[in-house]
């Protein structure tokens, strides 16, 4: 297994590619979206697997409803900043609540887009689709996460949000032992003192701090909790019961998200452990890319183990 | 279908219309007495939908946009065979599926609508559908003119353009009231004919509460070959009911006791008029 792989994306677009030269019910609809979204070679190969609505999200979404009303496979990909709240009606009433299982898929997602600042990034998606009910939300943080994800997706029969960043993704798991099922993380690595419970591409970062902790016998376990939706709210009360302290990583605000998601669900059991969120904060975010965001708001390797240090009052 | 029977058919579902939003105690009235000439005609003439067709894919498809008539709906499904008719006295019950606005829950109904904007690009994505797999079926939607504000409606109608879907047939429920007034004094609609037209639609003008008219008309779908059809249905709110026509307060009031009385008996009046002539 190599360090680093292509962007979740990428990964997700060639595949995608593969899997449709052998079915034809397999289609993408795009938003002027498909150089973004690294769609051009699909586009090019099956032009009658791609339908293009031009720079319209509420049209997509819509259109992709009709699709799978007919019993097409849909892949409606657009941006995460834009298609997540352009079209969010289409996606509560036309998908959602309409049951059409249309994959949305969400590119260029979180902060990826960086410097084209916050137009383009997607910060609420998770918030507004947990609360738009039928609608599972997955977001892979690795190559291997995103290969199974999509073929887990293909003849998944619940709408599904799918949501992957442009940059290469550092490869969290062996592909001949690790097995991938919506709905239920995957531990990437054990351990006693803290738990880091991380979705999408900051799990690499919460890799990275428990890697440096080790150093300093500090035991972290590290979680992929690639869905938010179904959420497997086993390997969260494991966590609490087995570890002294839970960090949650995301590429999203602080509310609404992953973090929340399992603070109320520990609140409400009563259970009582340090619990930190580590997200975008609410405020004007700062200008940079991704990797100076993430440095910036502690969503690093260093600034997720100063956070372990902290809570497990740990000096260095 | 022939004329006479689609006439009562359409005076017996404005009877329907009007006993069960009273029953149920709310209701868009005018919008639904102004459509269910169009709903009538969809369903006993043009349309091949039918209850033991409807899992089926390769059928005619039919979205409403305007969900808010979904009383017009809801009678006409019901007469259909669609679910029995005494179902219709659920409405409005709670714990029931029969809501103020279509629900995949009841059988027959296509789609969910209820906010204004979405059906013509799922009656859209149902059109291209059957371009890619050379299906015969055609795609039906109606909308609502006030809903045409809604932007989406014409992000969707230029990817009907874009992809002649000729197997697109939208009806607008052209009867120039919403909520807070006339469409022209709310934010201007016209000129409707032209911008469809530009927008690349086949277009055609049709007195929407005349059955007949609607019939000859919609046996002609599509206009023309590689566009999608668009028939601007001049309609009357509250069309039937003489004291609810053309007034807005009708959109979504509920007749007293008193008011159905009267309005019943004026179609029936109609009914009998027209069973004279046959």
């Amino acid at each position: 297994m190599s360090d680093y792989g292509q962007p979740n994306q990428q990964v997700f677009s060639d595949s995608l590619l593969e899997l449709a030269k052998h079915n034809r019910d397999i289609l993408i609809v795009t938003s002027d979206s498909r150089g973004s979204g690294k769609l051009v070679a699909f586009g090019e190969e099956l032009p009658d697997q791609t339908i293009e609505v031009g720079i319209a999200e509420q049209n997509l979404i819509g259109i992709s409803a009709g699709l799978a009303a007919a019993g097409k496979k849909v892949f409606a990909v657009s941006p995460a900043c834009f298609v997540t709240i352009r079209s969010l009606e289409q996606i509560k009433n036309d998908i959602a609540y309409s049951d059409r299982p249309v994959r949305v898929v969400g590119i260029s997602a979180g902060v990826s887009y960086g410097m084209l600042g916050a137009t383009h990034h997607s910060l609420h998606d998770y918030a507004a689709l947990r609360c738009i009910n039928n609608i599972d939300i997955i977001a892979p943080a690795d190559n291997f996460e995103t290969r199974e994800a999509l073929k887990a997706v293909i003849d998944h029969p619940r709408p599904v949000y799918l949501r992957f960043g442009k940059k290469a993704m550092r490869n969290l798991h062996d592909p001949d032992t690790t097995h991938f099922e919506i709905g239920k993380a995957i531990t990437i690595r054990e351990g006693s003192d803290v738990t880091f419970i991380s979705i999408g591409e900051p799990t690499s970062r919460a890799l990275e701090a428990a890697e440096r902790l080790e150093k300093e016998g500090v035991s972290c376990r590290v979680v992929s909790m690639h869905t938010l939706r179904p959420f497997d709210t086993e390997a969260l009360l494991d966590a609490a019961h087995n570890t002294r302290a839970i960090i949650t990583v995301e590429e999203h605000s602080v509310h609404g998200g992953l973090g929340e998601c399992c603070a109320g669900i520990l609140m409400q059991r009563g259970i009582n452990i340090p619990l930190k969120i580590v997200g975008i904060p609410d405020e004007y975010i700062i200008n940079g890319e991704q990797s100076d965001i993430f440095d910036y708001y502690g969503i690093s390797g260093e600034g997720l183990a100063a956070s372990a240090r902290e809570m497990l009052k740990v000096s260095v | 279908m022939n004329s006479h029977h689609l006439q009562l058919k359409s005076i017996a579902y404005r009877k329907t219309i009007l006993e069960i939003i009273h029953r149920g105690g709310a209701g868009h009235t005018a919008g639904s007495l102004s459509c269910v000439d169009v709903l009538n005609v969809l369903y006993n003439h043009v349309m091949n939908i039918t209850p033991e067709n409807f899992h089926e894919v390769d059928r005619d498809h039919y979205i409403q946009s305007k969900g808010h008539s979904v009383e017009a709906l809801y009678t006409v499904l019901a007469d259909q065979g669609f679910f029995p008719q005494a179902d219709l006295e659920q409405l409005n019950r709670p714990l029931t599926n029969f809501v103020g606005h279509p629900t995949r829950k009841i059988p027959g109904m296509e789609h969910n609508t209820g906010a204004l904007g979405h059906g013509l690009a799922v009656a859209t994505g149902l059109a291209i559908a059957a371009k890619l797999d050379g299906r015969s079926y055609r795609v039906f939607t109606l909308l609502g003119d006030g809903e045409l504000a809604e932007g989406s409606s014409w992000e969707a109608s230029m990817t009907a353009a874009h992809y002649k879907l000729d197997n697109l047939v939208v009806i607008v429920d052209r009867n120039t009231l919403q909520i807070t007034g006339r469409t022209e004094e709310v934010n201007a609609l016209e000129p409707l004919h032209a911008k469809f037209t530009a927008f690349g639609y086949a277009v055609r003008e049709v007195d929407g509460n005349d059955v007949d008219a609607l019939a000859n008309l919609l046996d002609g779908v599509p206009f023309e070959a590689g566009k999608p059809s668009l028939v601007l249905a001049n309609t009357i709110k509250g069309k039937g009911v003489s004291f609810m026509e053309d007034v807005k307060v009708w959109h979504h009031k509920v007749p007293t006791d008193e008011q159905l009385s009267a309005a019943l008996s004026e179609l029936n009046q109609a009914q009998t008029t027209l069973e004279s002539l046959s």
